[in-house]
């Protein structure tokens, strides 16, 4: 699925009647726009739509299809469509083909890979300093949470597992949540048990709260054994945390000030976790973290900020996704199918009204740089190259097969020069924020200059089979367009690719330089 | 054109501009106020007297082995020493080095060794970080290594107004911890790539070779022709931030920014000294990025974990570090820019003084943390001294044990940062440039006998 097949013929004439289609129904003037009415598709529509209303904003139009082709691929798979893909679905007159894509995709292995990166970076999953799992720890909780995405396992349960789970480090993966953390004092777990399950930051609550909070994780008692890095994460109700904690009353508080009391031979985390996933907090923050990675921006923004003076952008949707959330029994899937099939998820990039607030209530899709991953597999996707790997650990080296791709690495400390320049969290903290898409002069000059990308398009499969035969150069660049931006190429485009080619430089040196061109696109390097 | 690697808004962290409390000083009945913790700000308060304008760190990757080095300790027999044991004489009487460094032998007028380097730990990664940072490992921070501090004190906040970013490092990033800790992303350094021992020297993204500025021009038009979105989106800040980045990467592939790392300009007899080698030509690009004013670079040199034949790897290694290095020294002070530029050399810690004769090791040396050397030239620190010693074997410290915390904290006096200037973190703990008493780091105070008054 690497190589993007040019254009046939056929293609081309698919092409020319996907435009007079088009232009018979009026199409917008740029090829990321749809002519299709706004028409709410369901209740997050009918919310997001009231909202703007309310503010006096005008909502963007709906994407085109090729542009929602290319969306929905990269924020559910982290993978970019191929040619071939790209043609096929452009050309499908099946009314139901985007919801029908919505399944496919959701289906995927690449689905469960790319929403383990995202978990892997709230849950810190990295073999070295400062969090030291340690490689094959590392990698048996990154294999947990990847298998547990592609079951669609119930984020209740997957939370409960992460919360309640004693063993080893290496045979029952999710133990490692309590060791993927620097602070494991009970006070530093339970900072870490905020941030990932309620998306609150403890340090910020009033210090009784952290306090109180902290006593759920006060008997969690850590062991080494024989084996080499092999550590227990085990129930310790004899742990000095402990009895300094909960005192002879053995009472603890809840969250939301509920106050229980503990059972001398009961794992008080089993107590937490029996509160947190009937809790609304729990709901809200994990279908907030969800709508924010789909679309672009979260309801609480920062989306791991939860608190009551940073309230959200739109109270009634936040609720509704949570309860439709919570009530479908923490189904994932349902929850990333629902808002993939609002229209508000696939509004065009192109904003009616451009101030904050309008960003702030999804009035457009918002443009983002690919994350660093999804960057470098996608040029490789389109060159056919690969990346290669290795950890910097001394012993035991991690064996990373030279076709994984970047977004299925399961190990943070597993890393290369282009992923750090690009912004791959170094999942010290879990924050966020960590991740950091924006683009700096150094990124573009990786891109434009660097001999690495240019040693990518020049062997490239792309322009040898794009070169090959006697190829129009009008046919090159519809392959090249469909290959890198899931889309032909419009008419004053082909003119340029054309006029382009015959300026002098040899067909070969013209495809080069176009595939760079498109390469280094705002379209290519921005998600839209 | 300010900050060139580094974007602006995202995750910058905002400086306190209080206004600096002075530490009291009850002269009259002199009473000092213990733990008075003074608050400095970043460009609010006066920075004690700068001697050092810049750093160039030689980072010894993997722990160099102590006593085939800067510490021979040729009286501990064949089972330590193996067949280095004939240290040489330098030029300043009574002070010894590895029998395999005649170039740093006649230069150690200009060095000041540290013979007690400890901090008992044996890890590479959580040594790195400690001599790096001065920290301990543990608790939920990551604190930024010296490196970027001095981007933070020296870079683009401060005025730094150069192409190339003030964080350098030649050639690949270190990759144990994340060199930028809670600073973030801005005040990392930029790893260049490539390797200045070959022709041109293919700086990641700055040179390509066989690229005329012709079809550099002719693509670029290209590019801007088929932005398709860019152009039906000219407001958007996204748009704006990619426009804005890439201009600057074109005065860097087109303007004259890049011949610092044009070593063809340098006389042939001067790189051969250096020596023909990545860590040789590392050197003379540091010399040269010094010249341009950037404050900070690391010459991260690999190689030195020597768990098994370590004896042939010194071989190896040892002659191309002696000709770059002592080049360098001498090459800083005949262009006078010595005394305003400080060489560190050093790893995260040294090797097992007892060697390993078995197999699979076959005279190999392990991590060793308890004691370890490193040295300190220019910038205001003396040369030809000796900072305290080892015991017979090179085993524990002697005297004067000197901790990572001591020696980076001497590196930002000699610069001019203040230790209680605070940093930025963006939890909201107080945090400053040097450990504070509550924070328990151990300590033996600063390098003063190799401090220029």
């Amino acid at each position: 699925m690497k190589l993007c097949a040019g254009a046939s013929f056929a293609g081309s004439l698919g092409w020319l009647a996907v435009l007079i289609f088009s232009l018979g129904k009026g199409l917008a003037a740029t090829p990321y726009e749809s002519p299709a009415a706004r028409a709410p598709e369901n209740k997050i529509d009918e919310l997001v739509f009231a909202r703007l209303h309310e503010l006096n904003l005008e909502p963007a139009e709906l994407c085109s299809d090729p542009v929602f082709l290319r969306r929905v691929c990269l924020d559910v798979t982290g993978t970019l469509p191929s040619a071939a893909e790209a043609k096929q679905f452009i050309l499908d007159r099946n009314p139901a083909k985007r919801p029908e894509l919505i399944d496919r995709l959701l289906a995927r292995d690449e689905f469960a890979d790319y929403m383990a990166l995202k978990w892997g970076d709230v849950l810190r999953i990295k073999a070295e300093f400062p969090i030291n799992l340690w490689p094959n720890a590392a990698q048996s909780y990154h294999r947990w949470v990847r298998d547990s995405l592609r079951d669609n396992k119930p984020c209740d349960q997957f939370a409960r597992e992460l919360l309640t789970t004693s063993g080893s480090n290496f045979e029952k993966p999710p133990v490692n949540f309590y060791r993927a953390m620097q602070n494991r004092t009970p006070a530093g777990i339970a900072q870490t048990v905020a941030l990932t399950l309620l998306g609150e930051r403890a340090e910020n609550w009033p210090s009784n709260d952290l306090a109180n909070l902290a006593v759920f994780f006060a008997s969690v008692g850590y062991k080494s054994t024989g084996e080499w890095k092999e550590e227990i994460v085990y129930f310790d109700p004899a742990s000095t945390n402990a009895g300094a904690l909960n005192g002879a009353a053995r009472r603890a508080v809840l969250p939301d000030g509920e106050k229980v009391t503990l059972q001398p031979d009961a794992d008080p985390r089993g107590v937490f976790a029996d509160w947190l996933v009937k809790n609304p907090r729990f709901a809200r923050n994990l279908a907030n973290r969800t709508w924010a990675w789909l679309v672009g921006r979260g309801i609480v923004q920062e989306p791991d900020d939860f608190r009551a003076d940073n309230p959200p952008s739109n109270p009634k949707l936040l609720d509704y996704l949570a309860r439709d959330f919570a009530g479908s029994g923490y189904d994932f899937k349902a929850l990333c199918r629902l808002i993939l099939n609002s229209k508000t998820y696939q509004l065009a990039c192109l904003p009616k009204s451009t101030n904050a607030l309008a960003a702030a209530n999804f009035a457009a899709y918002p443009l983002r740089r690919l994350d660093a991953e999804v960057l470098i597999d996608a040029l490789d996707q389109i060159t056919g190259a690969n990346e290669k790997y290795s950890s910097a650990i001394p012993e035991p080296y991690t064996f990373v097969p030279d076709n994984l791709r970047s977004i299925a690495l399961p190990d943070g400390s597993i890393t290369s020069s282009f992923l750090e320049m690009f912004g791959r969290p170094p999942r010290d903290t879990g924050l966020a924020a960590e991740r950091n898409n924006r683009i700096t002069a150094g990124q573009k000059l990786t891109l434009l200059n660097s001999t690495a990308m240019q040693k990518k398009i020049e062997a490239s499969r792309l322009i040898e089979f794009q070169t090959s035969s006697n190829r129009a150069p009008a046919e090159i660049a519809t392959g090249m367009y469909l290959g890198i931006l899931t889309r032909f190429p419009t008419a004053a485009e082909t003119k340029v690719a054309q006029d382009y080619f015959q300026s002098g430089i040899g067909k070969r040196q013209a495809a080069v330089d176009l595939a760079w061109a498109l390469m280094n696109s705002t379209e290519f390097l921005y998600r839209h | 054109m300010s900050e060139f690697f580094f974007d602006r808004e995202q995750r910058r962290p905002r400086l306190s501009r209080r206004e600096a409390i002075r530490r009291s000083l009850f002269a009259a009945s002199g009473l000092v106020l213990a733990n008075h913790i003074s608050f400095r700000a970043f460009g609010a308060a006066p920075a004690p007297a700068a001697r050092a304008k810049a750093v160039i760190q030689i980072w010894m990757w993997g722990g160099p082995s102590h006593t085939d080095v800067f510490d021979p300790k040729p009286e501990a027999g064949y089972d330590y020493c193996g067949p280095l044991k004939s240290p040489i004489e330098t030029n300043v009487p009574g002070i010894r080095i590895g029998e395999l460094m005649p170039v740093l032998a006649k230069q150690a007028d200009k060095y000041s060794i540290i013979r007690s380097l400890t901090h008992n730990n044996f890890g590479h990664e959580t040594a790195s970080y400690i001599v790096q940072t001065g920290r301990q490992p543990g608790g939920r921070t990551v604190f930024p290594c010296v490196g970027a501090i001095v981007a933070l004190a020296k870079g683009y906040d401060a005025g730094y107004k150069g192409l190339i970013p003030p964080y350098v490092v030649l050639t690949e990033p270190q990759g144990r911890f994340d060199e930028a800790g809670f600073l973030g992303p801005r005040y990392k350094p930029f790893a260049t790539g490539g390797n200045p021992a070959q022709t041109p020297f293919a700086v990641e993204g700055v040179v390509l070779p066989g690229f005329s500025d012709q079809r550099q021009k002719n693509r670029r038009e290209l590019l801007h022709q088929l932005d398709t979105l860019a152009q039906a989106l000219p407001e958007d800040p996204q748009v704006a931030a990619n426009t804005k980045a890439e201009n600057m990467a074109y005065d860097m592939i087109l303007g004259d920014g890049a011949k610092v790392f044009d070593l063809s300009q340098e006389k042939a007899e001067l790189r051969d000294r250096y020596g023909r080698t990545k860590f040789g030509q590392s050197c003379l690009v540091a010399r040269r990025l010094v010249e341009r004013g950037i404050p900070y670079i690391t010459i991260n040199y690999g190689g030195w974990d020597t768990h098994k034949e370590n004896f042939q790897a010194m071989r190896r290694l040892l002659p191309e570090m002696d000709k770059g290095m002592g080049t360098l020294l001498q090459d800083l002070s005949e262009r006078g820019l010595l005394d305003s530029t400080i060489v560190w050399w050093g790893g995260e810690f040294g090797r097992t003084p007892k060697v390993q004769w078995e197999a699979p090791w076959n005279g190999g040396r392990n991590h060793w943390g308890k004691v370890f050397s490193a040295v300190l030239a220019g910038g205001g620190f003396k040369g030809g001294q000796v900072v305290g010693s080892s015991d017979a074997k090179g085993e524990e410290v002697k005297d004067r044990p000197v901790y990572p915390v001591d020696l980076i904290g001497s590196v930002y006096a000699q610069l001019g940062i203040a230790a209680d200037t605070k940093l930025p973190n963006p939890e909201g703990q107080p945090t400053f440039v040097m450990p504070q008493p509550a924070d328990g780091i151990k300590s033996a105070g600063l390098l003063k006998e190799i401090m220029t008054a």
